[in-house]
């Protein structure tokens, strides 16, 4: 991949109605001015194949989702799903429907993974329908955000 | 054997948010439930006090898979309301729309999680792994089916550029000719599909449905028609509200639809097929013909078919419209507030979708009603399982779950705006 064509991808997945759910798309929104020119930000509401799709020709990419692995709410978990495996309970979806889990999954048996897969989940207490979110949920927010910048910051520093 | 239990957890985010329950005693099913979670109550409470205008734009976020049949469904309701009538190329833009989101949807619903289940792959992550090919297949035709929603609505997945009278802003001639190539190929693919999902082994089932879906004197039906059945139903969607109820049901939270006089009714795919056979483009009757389906189709099982025959109707459809276009003077006609009741109700991919509102003078909504099709199917859902285990009360549990769970998805439960996501579980006492 030439210089010009590599870019990097930070999806933000959930439902703005769905209170805990949204907080993936609250912080890609506080992410995306602050991130290097190469990177894509975008919103997903986390339909597996559209993932599978929107990550296509990305070098990398930073999946950020609520989740529920039953840790404490605003819990921040961290996978990297090139060497890990994603819990697929972790999301509102089973195996026999369209997750997350299974888009990562699908995209391996296809072999349209990006060379560097990583999750932030965090950890969600009420998914009910409405718009606020929970005070544990919002108040690791800020955190992520740090943590993605660091992450991508380090990414692009060339000394 | 003796008493068992068959469960589907509509495994969600929120405990005990929906889920199927079959009882067995002896030999005989004893009770099936079905409870399913729904958004559009949040919703219809989310909607009073906002300016009509707002409608397309909130409604489209109940559902990530189908938000364009909740706009158009907002749109319609609000014009009747308005006494506004989209006409000509605005019209024909949101056929093409809606084509785009049946594309997108049926691609889905088949390939990643219907197919599957017939092929004894558990999941479409197995399939990938021996058939690449097919699933890729699959994958594209959803896209170039986003690739249309992207075009005229601004955004895949909450569309933007919708309005009550038409569209924000209109492609141009040159921006819709861009998609010809994608939608050929298109057309192809969605005939290998119907050749393809006719090649699998069906389970004989047959019910005595009541099948509703809307009826245009020329068109198959997308946005327009009177609601019609094969029973004698034959009402414009004014109507809707004096034939059809929704029952609370104690082991559900969400509501049941049912038609007052005869009770349970299908929609989807199925239903606007056999009450419109003749309405489908010539190359998707000639491929539903070729594929050995007649003009009426009664296994619930044989809908992964004539979902993919839908998808030739709408690549041939999208192509049509295409070819006849010439951008409009301007993208939207418009709307003035008045005090008013107004009635929509267009085809999602999983069946009629039904909005009623009422404004006032100044054009906020009072109250809006909100009707999905997967509630109206689900007292079909538990009819059809409480036959198909009674009748198959000595298969293995396995395959019995398997075919369970592969009967509920006859109905493409819809995974956002309905129900969560299924996970079957039988227990044997």
């Amino acid at each position: 991949m030439n210089a010009e064509s590599a870019w990097r991808l930070i999806v933000g997945i959930g439902n703005l109605y769905r209170r805990d759910d949204a907080v993936g798309i609250a912080i890609v929104r506080r992410l995306r001015p602050r991130v290097p020119a190469d990177v894509r930000v975008v919103e997903e509401t986390g339909e597996g194949t559209r993932l599978v799709e929107v990550w296509r020709g990305a070098s990398s990419v930073i999946l950020i989702d609520a989740v529920q692995s039953g840790a404490p709410p605003g819990t921040i978990h961290r996978l990297d799903a090139r060497t890990q495996q994603i819990p697929a309970e972790w999301f509102r979806c089973s195996s026999h429907a369209f997750s997350l889990a299974q888009a990562i999954e699908l995209g391996r048996a296809l072999d349209q993974l990006p060379q560097r897969v990583v999750l932030y989940g965090i950890e969600g207490l009420n998914f009910e329908a409405g718009e606020a979110l929970s005070r544990p949920v919002e108040m690791a927010i800020d955190a992520v955000v740090s943590q993605v910048l660091g992450e991508i910051g380090g990414q692009i520093s060339t000394r | 054997m003796s008493n068992r239990t068959i469960k589907v957890d509509f495994l969600a985010r929120v405990e005990g948010e929906g889920g199927l329950y079959v009882q067995i005693k002896g030999q005989r099913v004893s009770s099936v439930k079905l409870k399913i979670f729904e958004p559009p109550r949040f919703f219809e409470a989310f909607l009073r006090g906002r300016k009509f205008s707002e409608a397309p734009d909130i409604t489209a976020r109940i559902c990530g898979i189908c938000p364009v049949a909740y706009q158009m469904s907002a749109c319609h309701a609000v014009e009747n309301a308005l006494g506004v009538t989209v006409l000509g190329p605005l019209r024909d833009l949101r056929r093409l729309l809606y084509c785009g989101e049946w594309i997108e949807s049926h691609a889905l619903h088949i390939y990643m999680l219907h197919a599957p289940d017939f092929l004894g792959y558990e999941s479409v992550v197995q399939m990938a792994q021996h058939s690449p090919d097919t699933v890729k297949r699959g994958l594209r035709l959803k896209k170039i089916g986003n690739q249309i929603m992207t075009l005229l609505g601004g955004r895949e997945i909450h569309p933007v550029n919708v309005r009550v009278g038409g569209f924000y802003k209109a492609p141009t001639k040159q921006e819709l000719r861009e998609m010809i190539d994608d939608l050929e190929w298109a057309l192809d693919a969605a005939l290998e599909t119907v050749r393809w999902t006719a090649s699998f082994s069906f389970p004989s089932f047959e019910r005595d449905y009541e099948f509703v879906s809307l009826r245009h004197p020329s068109e198959y039906p997308l946005n327009e028609g009177r609601l019609v059945s094969n029973k004698g139903l034959n009402i414009p969607v004014a109507e809707y509200d004096q034939h059809f109820v929704e029952e609370h049901i104690p082991h559900s939270n969400a509501l049941h639809s049912t038609l007052k006089a005869r009770g349970a009714y299908f929609v989807g795919p199925l239903a606007r097929y056999n009450l419109n056979f003749e309405r489908l483009s010539p190359v998707a009757q000639e491929a539903a013909r070729a594929a050995g389906l007649s003009p009426v189709c009664t296994n619930p099982f044989q809908s992964i078919i004539v979902r993919a025959v839908e998808i030739v109707h709408a690549c041939q459809e999208a192509l049509d419209v295409i070819d006849r276009y010439e951008a409009p003077q301007k993208p939207f006609v418009e709307a003035g507030p008045r005090a008013s009741t107004g009635f929509g109700c267009t085809e999602a991919p999983r069946g009629i979708l039904y909005h009623r509102y009422r404004l006032d003078a100044d054009g906020s909504i009072l109250d809006a009603k909100i009707v999905p099709p997967t509630s109206q199917n689900q007292k079909s859902i538990e009819a059809d399982l409480w036959q198909f285990v009674d009748a198959h009360i000595e298969t293995p549990q396995e395959d019995l779950e398997w075919q369970c769970e592969q009967m509920i998805r006859n109905y493409d439960p819809c995974i956002s705006c309905a129900t969560h996501f299924l996970r079957l579980k039988l227990d044997r006492e």
